[in-house]
């Protein structure tokens, strides 16, 4: 009896673990199936000409480009706020204070806030500031979006630097500051995984860009323009009567989830290097 | 020289120190910015009003959020439903059972699955969930459903928390000290009972707090959930009938809402409406997490 409940159990759990395997493989599989055929170099080197949307001739670079500064951008301004804090957490407060503390759970609730609400927060902010749907509030809806993402990922690494190097740097007479900088070194692989793991974040996500980033035919040529982006090209071509459009959206959405992929086994690679190198 | 360096220090740390405190202001600033733009609406209409009726006519002033809270609800309650028993299984499974291998691959299909972008999602499940849904399971038990629904919305949102509940019990679950599941063992349980009345007893808190952010991050799903939804106003009859969860009416009316100034209120009520309930939930099952890691780790 007990065995038998054991078994059952046990045929339940490699079942689900089956099944969500399998999952994974159909979504990519899916994805693949109908995006490959309307993939094309066109697809990726042309923005929209007149009458794109009926199923004439063009490509999506528009989004592509406007996907790539969206994300160059939140990513830089996201770096310069997420490092600074993860080392003031971590090496200049003590490891038991409470500001360190009452910071990480701030930032594990910043990360689970929904896109959509940052989409209409930015927006707010930029009704604040007199500013149109552009790629500068498309930026900083993202880099509002990826900083929690980041400050995660590098912080838990962080904290896994030994304190006999902060010390032995320190009783060297090293400043704070100069100590930081060592740490900088160990701390590298785990920037790269971070600034990774919140590229595919940001370049995924429709909801913030939405309201923020708007959308356009062209590639903009300065902040105040909307930008498209990927996601939003998927999702306005799908919603689109015209099969061609809509054939398009799986190219699209086949060109996202390479992106993704990439990003991801990039990121792997980079924190196996990572436990390589720890001390 | 010395003069120099400690000056450098000194701009480094007011820099550090002026990132964090502005990063943590973020939560409130944003927290205050939706509850300011959602203060029109509140002082016309009483928050009760807005919450339980269901009239929706933006352009007569009627905002009642009802039928959206509901929606949202419906799709939730279905993707956990489905998430969690799964990914219970799974991660007992991956932590309990299988061997070191198994375990750093599935971490990888973890992390794949939680990296897919939630428009890609969307697609997918209008590929597959939708025609699905209206073409096979449907008509058993209803007459007529376009697949656009509160059942497809509740698949995909499983298949998206999914990732996110695993690795949160895979944590939980490996927090559990080696020692108890020997002392188990020891006293003549088998692998089966150690599991059900150690391991998963013990990690009771933690399940329910990963189920809890599983639920916030359901909530706050917009895209995928827009695209196999359906979006039609209106009281869901079953799982089959379209719905329309709060994110998805926020990104559909962000276009019409600056014609009426009460409508832009609404939906800055109905996202700061999401961004309370998410962050009162993080808070909580977040707590809960820094207690067990702490509780294993002396």
């Amino acid at each position: 009896m007990k065995r038998l409940e054991e078994k059952i159990f046990k045929i339940l759990m490699i079942g689900s673990t089956m099944l969500i395997l399998s999952v994974l493989l159909y979504i990519l599989f899916v994805i693949m199936k109908k995006g490959l055929p309307s993939l094309s170099w066109e697809m990726i080197s042309q923005i929209p000409s007149g009458g794109f949307y009926l199923g004439k001739e063009g490509g999506i670079l528009n989004a592509i480009m406007g996907s790539l500064y969206l994300i160059f951008f939140s990513v830089l301004i996201s770096l310069m706020i997420s490092v600074p804090v993860v080392m003031y957490l971590n090496f200049t407060l003590r490891r038991k204070s409470r500001l360190a503390a009452f910071a990480r759970l701030t930032f594990d609730v910043l990360f689970g806030i929904p896109s959509i609400v940052y989409g209409a927060f930015g927006f707010t902010v930029m009704i604040f500031f007199g500013l149109q749907t552009s790629l500068l509030g498309g930026i900083i809806a993202i880099s509002l979006l990826i900083i929690p993402v980041m400050i995660r990922s590098i912080d838990e690494v962080a904290i896994l630097i030994p304190s006999e190097l902060i010390e032995a740097t320190k009783s060297l007479g090293a400043t704070n500051y100069e100590t930081i900088k060592v740490i900088t070194r160990q701390l590298l692989p785990g920037i790269s995984t971070a600034v990774l793991l919140s590229v595919g974040r940001g370049i995924g996500d429709a909801a913030t860009v939405l309201f923020t980033a708007g959308y356009t035919d062209s590639i903009p040529t300065s902040l105040t323009q909307p930008a498209a982006s990927l996601p939003l090209a998927i999702f306005f071509q799908l919603s689109s009567p015209v099969e061609e459009v809509q054939n398009r959206a799986y190219a699209a959405a086949l060109i996202l989830t390479i992106i993704i992929l990439t990003l991801s086994f990039a990121a792997r690679y980079f924190s196996r290097r990572l436990s390589k190198n720890k001390i | 020289m010395l003069k120099g360096r400690l000056l450098k220090d000194k701009i480094a740390r007011h820099y550090m120190l002026f990132a964090t405190v502005v990063s943590i202001f973020v939560l409130f600033l944003i927290g205050g910015g939706l509850l300011y733009k959602s203060l029109p609406i509140m002082e016309e209409k009483s928050l009760w009003t807005l919450l339980t009726t269901s009239n929706w006519r933006p352009f007569k002033g009627d905002f009642g959020f009802a039928s959206y809270i509901l929606s949202t609800l419906f799709v939730t309650g279905i993707a956990i439903v489905i998430a969690l028993p799964l990914s219970l299984l799974t991660s007992i499974y991956i932590i309990e059972y299988a061997s070191p291998r198994i375990l750093r691959a599935f971490s990888s299909v973890v992390d794949l699955l939680s990296g897919i972008p939630p428009v890609i999602y969307g697609v997918w499940g209008t590929l597959t969930i939708v025609p699905f849904i209206s073409e096979k399971l449907a008509p058993h038990f209803v007459e007529f459903s376009t697949g656009y629904s509160v059942l497809a919305g509740g698949i995909v949102l499983a298949i998206m928390i999914i990732p996110l509940i695993i690795s949160i019990l895979m944590e939980v679950f490996g927090a559990v000290p080696k020692e108890m599941r020997e002392a188990s063992m020891s006293l003549g349980a088998t692998k089966w009972q150690t599991v059900k009345k150690v391991v998963v007893r013990k990690s009771i808190p933690g399940i329910v707090a990963a189920t809890v952010l599983a639920i916030s991050r359901a909530f706050g799903e917009t895209i995928a959930v827009l695209m196999v939804c359906g979006n039609f106003t209106d009281l869901p009859k079953s799982i089959f009938d379209a719905c329309y969860p709060i994110p998805a009416l926020i990104a559909n009316n962000y276009g019409e809402m600056m014609s009426v100034p009460q409508y832009e209120s609404a939906l800055m009520f109905a996202a700061f409406l999401l961004f309370f309930i998410i962050v009162v939930f993080n808070v909580i099952s977040r707590l809960v997490l820094i207690q067990i890691d702490k509780r294993y780790q002396l």
